[in-house]
């Protein structure tokens, strides 16, 4: 069934709108291609990485692995802890190479799969 | 330089004698426009001039002018304010027009309404300031609509059916309103400027907040336009529905020009074309701009000396009146296709001849089509000419004898000799 | 100064508007300039990329990163698309007042290809016209999204692909072009200090005109270094002098606080340091290395002569 009027749900408020347009045929597009905000518009970027940075138990919490992470995928906790998000955590290494402390550690990927 | 008064700006009905140039900067007033952006190329700087004498003058108030620095940044910065959903207009000609041309191809990408008059000129080089409307023509595959007009008062009304036809949910497409350089753009006559509120009930509202229905900027609805598809993916789509949306175009706009004969008591044909002594013709030339007008005239004086001739003027090219061209071809026998531009290595060297001889590619019993081309950059054609050109078709009528002087079966006509 | 533990209680700072999981390369110094500066600017913005690795990171229809309003754009179009939201969002404020729309910032973020070549013709425009936009300029000097060739903002003995024995010409020096056109705010940064890219957009956000900020951003792939190392080759870019962090407000021009201590010939790291750990360095000759450091402790004496004398006016 071609849905005509589908395309108009993007026009909807945020939090009404779906997250990701999906459409069948040339009829139910919208007139122009829109793209709307998504986490992992790239992929699953986790999957980029050969190491993985891991922040050790001496960290001071001084937030500039945050400050400098390129992706965003460093975020501070309520308890003003810093936790990284591994799906889309590059690899990149900066933030350990960037650690005043020296308490983030490059580990080598294994056949393990991420938490 | 005169200084303009500040007064109230709502327009009541008034004639005014006014050039060609001048109507399309009135247009735009009525029209309410929010955002023009603009830079001078003869023969349309007196719309930019006129404008800027209109806003810097109080007289539209809430209307932004870009003073930009180049045409393709015109048509940039008409894109930009045009996506965060307001009304806009330009215009420009010829060169001005060819350095646009990525954004040209852009801004109909983006299906923004954006009206664009063009005051008609021909390509340099060799350097060239008078009418020819191959500028326009040259970018009939981009996506954008495009009309001619043959007088002073059409310019200004076929700005105000463009708007309306342009912001239809269904259409969403840019338009050209072209019109012969320095022959409309620098000649004056009466025009009638409407009564504001008569306008402002004929068009749609300005856009709301919320922008257009297909893009808007706004921070809690965040999107992004632009970005890439890969040829697996819906690019070929998206392009089929600009098409779709210009052929379906055509009834809004022999609605809109219904509508507008209603409201100001104009006609204008049907909107795509308008025909003149088309009922008993047996030849008839098909013309658009200014030169249509003209043949008006020639076809009266010709018909006085016996013959039954008829002139169609083609008010839209984009989207092309296959129907309407294919009834017209149907009535006459001998059917004059005449161009005021060029189409270098195509089918009849004229594009608009190419054009309908594909159209009636595969139905019977229509004319046969002579294609002609003349008035090229801003040639005189004159009345005599015009009437010459009738009973050319006319001869062919009758003894079946095409021109001596075609060049590849397209009949240049008007061409320079000099004796020696 | 901000301070980081400040700027990481304020909740539009701490949020991510370039949502990770886009196609930027491991290391990006785009990506961390394009998050800076959002966090100083907020999601109240129009944001225009004319053509530019900013274009295709941020993935394929219908997906994208940035979580606020961003267009894509021709590659020459930038400043006047930019200008063009500026002119709108003036015409729907006088249409619906007090809706906000006075409030709406309008920026480019270009890459240097569509700052210092192609787009230099509508960016002068605009500045000339005073519109009120930011234009930002990435530096990562080349066209690195087409695959690293050279643009006017490469430097002198850099190799690209279109300069493989390494470029004749200097950098073409963007921020004095656009501080000849008189605008109100024209600076510098560099991705090492994401606060001092976080101060000067806060300005520039409240400042009425034409502002131009130009960010220095390594490219791993482009420069030739390990992807780690993006942070520490921007700060070396301003240790040895070669990249000066200033800003120009109204004329008046203030070194800022890591380039001030530079006046000091003998506090400035030698360029080879910076130079010798890039590989679209490698091979370069002992000659365009002193024409190199040359041209920087000429470029500083330059500076120095310049606020002596504001100093001697101011008086």
């Amino acid at each position: 069934m071609v849905d005509k009027e589908k395309w108009k749900q993007i026009n909807k408020a945020r939090k009404e709108r779906p997250e990701l347009q999906e459409y069948s045929c040339w009829e139910e597009l919208s007139p122009i291609p829109i793209s709307l905000p998504i986490d992992g518009a790239g992929g699953i970027t986790g999957d980029w990485r050969t190491f993985k940075p891991i922040i050790k138990k001496g960290c001071n919490q001084c937030g500039i692995c945050w400050m400098y992470c390129p992706e965003g995928t460093i975020h501070k906790t309520d308890n003003g802890s810093f936790v990284i998000d591994y799906m889309y955590c590059k690899g990149c290494g900066i933030c350990a190479k960037e650690c005043p402390t020296n308490n983030i550690e490059m580990v080598r990927e294994g056949d393990k799969k991420d938490d | 330089m005169i200084k303009p008064e500040l007064k109230d700006f709502l327009q009541s009905e008034e004639t005014k004698i006014i050039k060609g140039n001048v109507a399309a900067a009135y247009a735009a007033k009525s029209a309410r426009v929010q955002v023009i952006s603009a830079y001078p190329i003869t023969p349309q700087t007196t719309v930019v001039e006129k404008l800027s004498e209109l806003v810097d003058g109080g007289l539209m108030p809430g209307t932004q002018y870009i003073k930009v620095e180049s045409e393709h940044s015109v048509l940039a910065s008409l894109v930009g304010a045009s996506m965060a959903g307001t009304r806009t207009f330009t215009a420009t000609s010829g060169q001005g027009l060819f350095y646009m041309y990525e954004m040209v191809h852009w801004t109909a990408g983006v299906r923004l309404p954006i009206v664009m008059a063009i005051a008609s000129r021909g390509p340099a080089p060799p350097w060239n300031i008078w009418a020819d409307f191959t500028d326009v023509i040259s970018c009939r595959d981009t996506g954008w609509m495009s009309a001619f007009c043959a007088s002073h008062q059409e310019i200004y009304d076929e700005i105000l059916m463009s708007y309306k036809v342009c912001e239809d949910y269904d259409v969403l497409l840019p338009k050209f309103v072209a019109y012969g350089g320095f022959i409309l753009s620098h000649t004056s006559k009466p025009v009638i400027i409407e009564d504001q509120d008569k306008v402002d009930n004929f068009l749609p509202p300005l856009p709301d907040e919320q922008g257009w229905p297909h893009i808007w900027i706004d921070p809690n609805r965040p999107l992004m336009h632009g970005n890439l598809i890969m040829p697996s993916g819906f690019y070929s789509e998206f392009r089929m529905k600009i098409h779709d949306a210009m052929i379906q175009s055509k009834s809004k706009i022999k609605d809109v020009a219904k509508e507008f004969e209603k409201v100001f008591g104009r006609n204008y044909g049907n909107g795509l074309i308008q025909e003149y002594k088309m009922k008993d013709a047996k030849v008839a030339i098909l013309n658009y701009g200014d030169l249509a007008l003209q043949m008006e005239e020639a076809v009266d004086q010709v018909r006085e000396e016996g013959y039954k001739v008829g002139t169609i003027k083609l008010r839209h090219f984009r989207p092309f009146p296959v129907e309407d061209i294919i009834e017209v071809a149907k009535k006459v026998k001998i059917l004059g296709v005449m161009d005021r531009a060029t189409a270098f290595g195509s089918p009849t060297g004229g594009p608009i001849s190419s054009e309908v001889k594909t159209a009636l590619h595969g139905t019977k019993g229509t004319a046969m089509v002579l294609p002609m081309i003349n008035g090229l950059e801003g040639r005189e054609v004159t009345l005599e000419q015009q009437k010459e050109q009738l009973k050319i078709l006319i001869k062919i009528n009758e003894t079946g004898e095409l021109p001596e002087d075609l060049l590849h079966g397209t009949l240049w006509h008007g061409k320079l000799e000099v004796k020696k | 100064m901000a301070s980081l533990k400040k700027v990481m209680e304020d909740e539009i700072a701490c949020k991510e508007w370039f949502l990770p999981g886009n196609a930027c390369c491991a290391g990006c110094g785009l990506e961390i300039a394009l998050r800076w500066a959002m966090k100083a600017l907020g999601p109240e913005v129009a944001m225009v990329t004319p053509a530019s690795c900013l274009n295709v990171v941020i993935g394929l229809w219908p997906k994208t990163a940035p979580d606020f309003p961003q267009f894509n754009m021709a590659f020459a179009a930038g400043a006047a698309v930019a200008t063009g939201f500026d002119a709108a969002f003036k015409a729907k404020n006088y249409k619906f007042p007090g809706k906000g729309w006075d409030k709406m910032v309008s920026i480019c973020f270009a890459g240097d290809g569509g700052t210092t070549d192609i787009g230099i013709q509508g960016l002068s425009g605009a500045a000339e016209r005073n519109s009120n936009i930011i234009y930002v300029c990435y530096d990562n000097e080349a066209y690195m999204n087409t695959g690293i060739q050279r643009s006017s903002s490469t430097p002198h003995g850099a190799i690209t692909t279109t300069t493989p024995f390494g470029k004749d010409r200097y950098k073409k020096n963007l921020p004095a072009i656009m501080r000849a056109h008189d605008i109100p705010y024209v600076a510098t940064c560099s991705i090492s200090e994401p606060l001092d890219i976080y101060e000067k957009f806060q300005k520039a956000k409240s400042i009425e005109g034409c502002k131009y900020i130009h960010i220095l951003a390594p490219c791993a792939p482009g420069w030739g270094y390990p992807s780690e190392d993006t942070i520490e080759i921007a700060r070396l870019a301003v240790k040895t002098g070669s990249w000066i962090l200033f800003e120009v407000e109204n004329g008046v021009l203030t070194l800022s606080k890591k380039s001030r201590p530079l006046l000091d010939p003998s506090k400035r790291v030698p360029i080879i340091e910076y130079v010798s750990k890039q590989k679209r360095f490698a091979g370069i000759s002992e000659k365009t290395l002193i024409e190199i450091q040359e041209q920087i402790d000429l470029d500083w004496e330059k500076i120095s002569a310049e606020l002596k004398c504001q100093e001697e006016y101011s008086k």
